[in-house]
């Protein structure tokens, strides 16, 4: 179950849509951050520059008076100030050089507060309500000659209030907006893959054989529609070509194969009646003439093989398929093969789990294997002859593996084409297409042919992809 | 016995024509799918051989039209396309057989033989027999002059196919068709060892031979005359 949830999780992640539903919320995130932290910027920060603007005029003013009436001036002028509270929350303080508060509006000079730096931050208790607090303040220094010192500042726990009411409503917003991301994104590209999925399911299905499926328009004539448009001019041409081809390849089935057939029959009539034939003559004539049949469903059979590979090639075949054993396919394999592979010298044996199953068309498989078992016996010479059936990394394998010569590896690819035959002379009867074969059915199957060294033999394995047990 | 032969090549025709009427049948040729159509629903004929690619009607709309007219005439359907698939359609079509061209005449008779044998009714007897030789349907015994005979699955099955055409050639692709429903002709010639070890069980230990090898067509299980 676990397992399951984080294989959908990581097939998830491995979409494009996934991804492209990141990137777009990822650009989204950003953008949205900026436009907060701006907003906070012009909000929050208004507010402390317009106290500092307030705290710079104020000490500007106080200086002036200094410089016009002296210390006791501004004793006077902060006394008046302090008198009485004016609501504006402005903090002054007057003290001597030993900090012994001359005037102003708190008891004493702040703790903690040093008396060189100009703006100063610093918590100031005072009384709410009877109850001692501790306010947030902001302030300025300013030292008169002679070591007095006039603070000047002003109580910030609103404007921190206020900064803090600005900080969990952008939050919200900010949360808000992501999570809207987060859902635009997803239908957004949701919406586009699921026209790059038509495209690509109807390519899987023309892939499959169904040649006259086509993708599906909008008729909104934008960038998808004109590729689906041209996806499907490109299919109706792939479909002219392969009917065209299907025809042309009936017809040369049947215009050929009809004279060649008339041959065959005009040889068969012109076998002599046995009852004449037991003259020497007549017995070597019959003979010639059996020959020339023989020769004749030679031709046949490599035509056949010819137009077979030829239409599993073009995909043009339909479906046949089936679920179906692999294990029973190879039983029934081994069960016609096993008396004549005894007599050449073979130990055949099947080596086969239950339970591999495919999806696919029995009677082309049956072929395929067959064409295999008989190049094995044609060509291993003798000993153990294995047929194995199992399941590897998900993909099901049927096997075939002698203890012949083998392939040499520059080979192993050649094979597959028509009419290679690795026997120089060419005297094992045979016409070189039954591994085109084998290798056009494993295809039709969407699976895939490897050759590989059996130390000693060849080893011929077909995979497909396995059906769920 | 009276056949239908639909054939528009008229080489093979003649051939057909010819081949038939000598082994005893009495022959009907149409040169096309209307002409054919035409013979077959009107003629009460025992079995027809028919092309499948004919001028103006082809051999399946010929067959399906037969067919829909409760015409039950066994159809042997001659054909150049060789595909399994081709093959289903052509069964599907309503065809009791199918054989690709080109064929040989003594196939073509073996197989139009089993039809008209089919057509004779199916058998309901649970044991056959053919001279000494008895095969027992329910227990899956086989014996001979009394002597029960050890036969693997497939060579029971092999039997009984021979056993049910007796005294009539059936070919190797009959029964490569038949006991082994594979429909294409392996390279190697698998059958001939099936039928050499069937041969040591039922014929080696007994004074006459059973199972025949005929030359150039198949085998043939029959009575000692």
């Amino acid at each position: 179950m676990a397992i399951g949830v984080l294989r959908n999780i990581r097939r998830l992640i491995g979409t494009h849509a996934f991804r492209l539903a990141a990137l777009y919320f990822l650009v989204f995130a950003a953008s949205v951050l900026g436009v907060l932290l701006f907003v906070y910027w012009t909000s929050a920060d208004f507010v402390e520059r317009q106290t500092e603007a307030t705290l710079d005029a104020e000490i500007t003013g106080l200086a002036e008076q200094y410089a016009q009436r002296g210390l006791s001036g501004l004793i006077q002028i902060v006394a008046a100030r302090s008198a009485g509270d004016r609501g504006d929350a402005m903090i002054y303080l007057v003290t001597d050089p030993d900090g012994k508060p001359l005037a102003g509006n708190i008891a004493a000079w702040p703790a903690g507060v040093p008396i060189h730096s100009a703006w100063l931050s610093f918590a100031l208790e005072r009384v709410v309500d009877g109850r001692p607090e501790l306010h947030p303040a902001r302030g300025r220094l300013f030292v008169i000659p002679g070591g007095y010192r006039l603070l000047v500042g002003r109580d910030v726990s609103d404007g921190a209030a206020f900064r803090g009411q600005v900080r969990a409503t952008l939050l919200w917003a900010g949360l808000i907006a992501l999570g809207m991301g987060v859902i635009g994104g997803t239908v957004m590209s949701r919406n586009l893959l699921r026209r790059v999925e038509q495209v690509n399911r109807t390519s899987e299905r023309v892939m499959a054989g169904n040649l006259s499926d086509r993708v599906p328009l909008r008729g909104t004539s934008d960038e998808f529609d004109q590729l689906a448009a041209n996806l499907n001019r490109m299919l109706d041409q792939i479909e002219r070509l392969m009917t065209a081809m299907r025809e042309v390849t009936d017809d040369v089935a049947h215009d050929l194969k009809t004279p060649l057939s008339r041959l065959r029959t005009r040889l068969e009539r012109a076998l002599v009646a046995p009852s004449e034939a037991s003259s020497a003559a007549g017995s070597a004539q019959n003979e010639a003439i059996r020959a020339a049949i023989e020769e004749a469903d030679r031709l046949l059979a490599t035509f056949n093989a010819l137009l077979r590979i030829a239409e599993l090639e073009s995909g043009a075949r339909h479906d046949q398929t089936e679920p179906l054993d692999l294990s029973e396919v190879a039983r029934s394999a081994a069960e016609l093969y096993e008396p004549v592979a005894e007599e050449k010298g073979f130990t055949l044996k099947v080596l086969a789990e239950t339970g591999v199953r495919i999806r696919g068309d029995r009677h082309l498989l049956s072929q395929a294997l067959a064409n295999l078992l008989d190049n094995a016996i044609k060509y291993a010479g003798g000993g153990a002859l294995e047929l194995r059936v199992f399941s590897e990394n998900g993909q099901a394998v049927l096997e075939v593996a002698d203890r012949g010569p083998g392939i040499p590896e520059a080979d192993r690819q050649s094979v597959f084409d028509r009419f290679v035959r690795l026997e120089p002379s060419r005297t094992t009867p045979g016409n070189g297409l039954g591994l085109s074969l084998v290798r056009a059915i494993a295809h039709r199957h969407g699976g895939s042919v490897t050759l590989d060294d059996n130390d000693p033999g060849l080893r011929i394995r077909l995979k497909f992809s396995m059906l769920p047990t | 016995m009276k056949i239908l032969v639909v054939e528009d090549d008229r080489d093979t025709a003649t051939y057909l024509t010819k081949g038939l009427s000598e082994s005893g049948y009495i022959v009907d040729c149409a040169g096309d799918g209307r002409e054919g159509l035409f013979l077959a629903s009107s003629g009460g004929y025992d079995a027809m051989v028919l092309d499948r690619m004919l001028p103006s009607m082809d051999g399946l709309s010929l067959l399906g039209a037969l067919r829909a007219a409760e015409i039950r005439t066994p159809a042997l359907i001659l054909s150049a396309l060789g595909s399994v698939d081709d093959r289903v359609k052509g069964l599907r079509a309503g065809g009791d057989d199918y054989l690709v061209k080109p064929f040989a005449f003594s196939e073509l008779l073996a197989r139009l033989e089993a039809l008209l044998r089919r057509g004779a009714g199916p058998t309901t007897a649970t044991k056959l027999r053919v001279a000494d030789l008895e095969l027992d349907l329910l227990t899956r015994n086989v014996r001979r002059a009394g002597k029960a005979i050890e036969v693997l699955p497939r060579e029971f099955r092999l039997l009984e196919y021979l056993m049910r055409n007796a005294g009539h050639v059936v070919t190797r692709t009959m029964l490569l068709e038949h006991v082994w429903d594979y429909h294409f002709d392996p390279q190697t010639n698998v059958i001939d060892v099936h039928i050499s070890r069937l041969r040591q069980k039922i014929d080696k230990s007994f004074q006459h031979a059973l199972l025949h090898t005929v030359r150039g067509a198949g085998y043939c299980l029959r009575a000692p005359e």
